[in-house]
C-alpha cells in the first residue's frame, strides 16, 4: 500500500506517525507552506484523511482531495468532519469509539484514593523532608464510602463496577431511571449529594448539565463530602465549589478538569485537601496507541476491501 | 510517656479492671490509643509501680511498632499473652513468645482494607503520574508548558502480589475490575484461588509489569526483591511496598531508578524510617508516602474492637479473636 497517499491534518500520535510511515505515502498537513501548489501536486495520489477532533476534514478539504475514499479519525467525537458532506461524495468515515472509557474511569478512582488519602500531599510532606520531624495525620478511608454517580453511560458505569469492589455502596442521578441497573437512583443532583459521601461527575456537558454542581449541591454534599470531576470544567461552578474549600463547607476535592484551563484557581494552590490535575483523564500511552492502531486497522480494511472495524458513514 | 499518666486507681484496682503492661517506644504513646484505659489498668515499665504490678501482670499491649524483644519479656515475667496493635508483626520476637509459650494476638483484619487501597492507590498514583501531575498544576507549569505527558493504563497490565494474605486478596479484588491479570507468589499454593501461583518472586516478576509487595517482613521475605527480580520485570517494570521498606534492597532499587532501568515505584515503607533516599526527591515517576497506609480513624475504630475483644476473650478464657499463627 505504499502507493496510496494519506494526509494527516495535525501531529496527534508520533506513534500514528511512525505506523503510516510504514505503511503509505504519507503527507503532513502541517508541513505544507503552500497550500494551493500542495494539492495541485498532490490530491490525485491521496486516497485517505486521518483527522482528530481538532483538525478533521470540513467541506474545503474534502472538495480538494477529489481521489479521497476514507477518512478515519484518531478521536470518538467526529464534529470536525462534515459527515452529510461525506456521505453525500460516498467518502467512508472511521473513528475511535469507547477507548476512553477506562482510562477516564481510573483516573476518577485515582483521584477518589488520592483526595481521602492524601496521597499528593503525602508525597509532598516526604519530598519537603518534614518527616523526620514529625508524623503525619491521619486519612480518610476510601472502601465502604457512598459513591454517587452523576451521569450512568459507559464512563459512570465503569466507575460503578470499579468503586464496588472497594464494597462502595453506589447510587446515582440521570435524566431518567435506568431499569436495568442495580444502583440506588435517585431524581436530583441535591438528593444524590444529600446521601452520598463521594459525588463523582460523569455526564456529557449540555446546556441543562452546565453548572450542574452548584451550592446547593455542594451544601447538600456538605462538610464531610468530597467531590471528583471527571466531567468538564463547566460542569462546576468553580467559584461556589472553591469558597465551599476554603470555608471548610467540602471536605476536599479531586479535579481533572477546570472552568478556564489551563488556569486553575490560584486559591487552590495552597489546599491540602484538593487533587489538582491538567486534564489528563484519557491521555495514556497506551489507549493512543491503541486508537492509532484502530486507524489503521481501518485504513488497511478499506484499502484490502474488507468490511471497515468502527465505520461512522 | 508525655501523654500519658498512669491511672491513680492502679494501686487500689478499684475499678476492678486487670492490669496489663504497655510496652511501648516513646514515639507510641498512649494517646493514640485512649480506649485501653477502659478495658485494662495499664502501667509501663518506667513506672515506679512497676516493681509492685508488673511482675504479676499477665497481659502486655505492644503499641505500634515498638519494638518487643527477648530481654523485655525477661521483665514481664508472668505475661502469658502478648496483644499487637499494628498490621504487621514483624517487631515482635515471635520465635521468643512462642519458646515461652505466650500467645501472640495481631490487628486482625483492621487495617486490611486500607493498606489494600493505599496499594492500590500507589499502582494508580505511580501509572496515571497523579502526584507529579498535581505538582506540574501547583507549580504552574500548565498554562507555561501546556499538555502533561501521557501516562500509563492500569487496565491490561499484569500485577504481581507478593504475600496472598488478607490484604493481598483484597489488591486482587480490587484490581479485577481495572482488568488486571493477577497472579502471585506465597509460602503456600492457596486452593480455590482464581489466580496464577509461582513459587518464587524471581518467577512471579518475570511475568509480571508490576509487583505490589503485601507479605509480612520475616528472615525468609527480607531484602527478597532485589536487583534480579527487580530487572526481570523489565525497564517499564513497577514496583509498590506496602509491606515493609527491608523487604526490598532498597539501594539497588535506587539504583536502577536512577539509571533509567526501572520504571517507577510507590512506596510507603523504607528500609531505615523516617529515611528516604534523597535520590528518588527529584523523580516524577516515584511516589512517596510515609508509611501511612493503614492510619485512618476508620481502621483505628476496628483496631480497637480487635484489640478490646482480644482482652477480653483472654482474660476470661475464651477463644482469642485475631491469634497469630505459632508457626509464623
Amino acid at each position: 500500500m505504499e502507493a496510496i497517499g494519506v494526509l494527516l491534518t495535525f501531529p496527534m500520535s508520533s506513534y500514528l506517525e511512525q505506523q503510516l510511515d510504514k505503511r503509505f505515502n504519507l503527507f503532513r498537513l502541517w508541513n505544507v507552506p503552500k497550500k494551493a501548489e500542495f494539492f495541485k501536486e498532490n490530491a490525485a495520489a491521496i486516497r485517505a484523511v486521518v483527522g482528530n477532533a481538532n483538525a478533521g476534514a470540513d467541506r474545503e478539504l474534502i472538495d480538494s482531495l477529489p481521489a479521497l475514499e476514507i477518512v478515519s479519525s484518531f478521536s470518538v467525537g467526529l464534529d470536525k468532519v462534515d459527515l452529510a458532506y461525506c456521505k453525500e461524495k460516498g467518502v467512508r468515515v472511521t473513528n475511535t469509539p469507547d477507548v476512553l472509557t477506562d482510562d477516564v474511569a481510573d483516573l476518577a478512582i485515582g483521584l477518589m484514593l488520592a483526595t481521602l488519602r492524601k496521597i499528593c500531599e503525602c508525597d509532598r510532606y516526604v519530598r519537603g523532608g518534614l518527616w523526620k520531624r514529625g508524623d503525619f495525620k491521619l486519612t480518610t478511608k476510601f472502601s465502604g464510602k457512598k459513591v454517587g454517580i452523576i451521569g450512568l453511560g459507559r464512563i459512570g458505569t465503569a466507575i460503578a463496577k470499579r468503586a464496588e469492589a472497594f464494597n462502595c455502596p453506589i447510587s446515582y442521578y440521570s435524566r431518567s431511571q435506568k431499569p436495568e441497573s442495580k444502583y440506588k437512583y435517585f431524581p436530583t443532583v441535591v438528593e444524590l449529594a444529600s446521601d452520598c459521601q463521594i459525588l463523582v461527575v460523569a455526564c456529557p456537558l449540555t446546556e441543562e448539565t452546565r453548572h450542574i454542581i452548584n451550592r446547593e449541591v455542594i451544601d447538600a454534599l456538605g462538610p464531610k463530602g468530597y467531590l471528583i470531576n471527571i466531567g468538564r470544567g463547566p460542569h462546576v461552578d468553580e467559584r461556589e465549589l472553591v469558597s465551599a474549600l476554603v470555608e471548610g463547607r467540602l471536605a476536599g476535592a479531586g479535579l481533572d478538569v477546570f472552568e478556564n484551563e489551563p488556569q486553575v484557581p490560584e486559591e487552590l494552590f495552597g489546599l491540602d485537601n484538593v487533587v489538582l490535575l491538567p486534564h489528563v483523564g484519557s491521555g495514556t500511552i497506551e489507549t493512543r496507541n491503541a486508537m492509532a492502531d484502530l486507524v489503521i486497522g481501518n485504513l488497511e480494511a478499506h484499502f484490502s476491501k474488507k468490511p471497515l472495524l468502527t465505520p461512522v458513514v | 510517656m508525655a501523654d500519658f499518666q498512669p491511672p491513680q486507681s492502679i494501686t487500689t484496682t478499684k475499678n476492678n479492671l486487670p492490669i496489663a503492661i504497655v510496652h511501648h517506644t516513646p514515639i507510641f504513646n498512649l494517646s493514640s490509643f485512649p480506649w485501653i484505659l477502659e478495658i485494662v489498668n495499664p502501667i509501663d515499665a518506667s513506672d515506679p509501680l512497676f516493681s509492685i504490678h508488673g511482675p504479676s501482670a499477665r497481659a502486655v499491649i505492644v503499641l505500634g511498632r515498638s519494638p518487643l524483644k527477648s530481654e523485655h519479656l525477661d521483665q514481664y515475667p508472668s505475661v502469658e499473652i502478648v496483644i499487637g496493635t499494628s498490621a504487621g508483626i514483624d517487631h515482635i520476637d515471635l520465635a521468643e513468645c512462642r519458646r515461652r509459650n505466650i500467645k501472640v494476638t495481631g490487628a486482625g483484619d483492621a487495617f486490611s482494607e486500607d493498606a489494600a487501597d493505599y496499594a492500590v492507590a500507589l499502582l494508580l498514583d505511580v501509572l496515571r503520574r497523579v502526584s507529579a501531575a498535581d505538582r506540574y498544576v501547583r507549580n504552574r507549569l500548565w498554562p507555561v508548558n501546556g499538555e502533561y505527558p501521557l501516562g500509563n493504563k492500569l487496565g491490561g497490565k499484569r500485577v504481581g502480589i507478593v504475600g496472598l494474605g488478607s490484604i493481598g486478596m483484597m489488591v486482587g479484588k480490587r484490581l479485577e475490575p481495572f482488568g488486571c491479570t493477577i497472579a502471585y507468589t506465597s509460602r503456600n499454593k492457596k486452593s480455590q484461588i482464581p489466580y496464577v501461583f509461582y513459587s518464587t518472586v524471581l518467577e512471579l516478576a518475570t511475568v509480571s509489569d508490576a509487583l505490589i509487595l503485601c507479605c509480612a517482613l520475616t528472615d525468609k521475605t527480607h531484602h527478597v526483591v532485589n536487583r534480579e527480580v527487580l530487572t526481570a520485570m523489565g525497564k517499564k517494570g513497577i514496583l509498590v511496598n506496602i509491606g515493609r521498606g527491608a523487604i526490598v534492597d532498597e539501594k539497588e532499587l535506587v539504583k536502577l531508578l536512577v539509571e533509567g532501568e526501572f520504571g517507577g515505584a510507590g512506596l510507603d515503607v523504607y528500609e531505615k524510617e523516617p529515611e528516604v533516599p534523597k535520590e528518588l526527591f527529584t523523580m516524577d515517576n516515584v511516589v512517596l508516602s510515609p508509611h501511612k497506609a493503614v492510619l485512618t480513624p476508620e481502621s483505628f475504630e476496628a483496631l480497637r474492637n480487635v484489640v478490646i475483644g482480644n482482652l477480653k476473650a483472654f482474660f476470661s478464657n475464651k477463644p482469642l479473636l485475631s491469634e497469630v499463627n505459632p508457626t509464623n
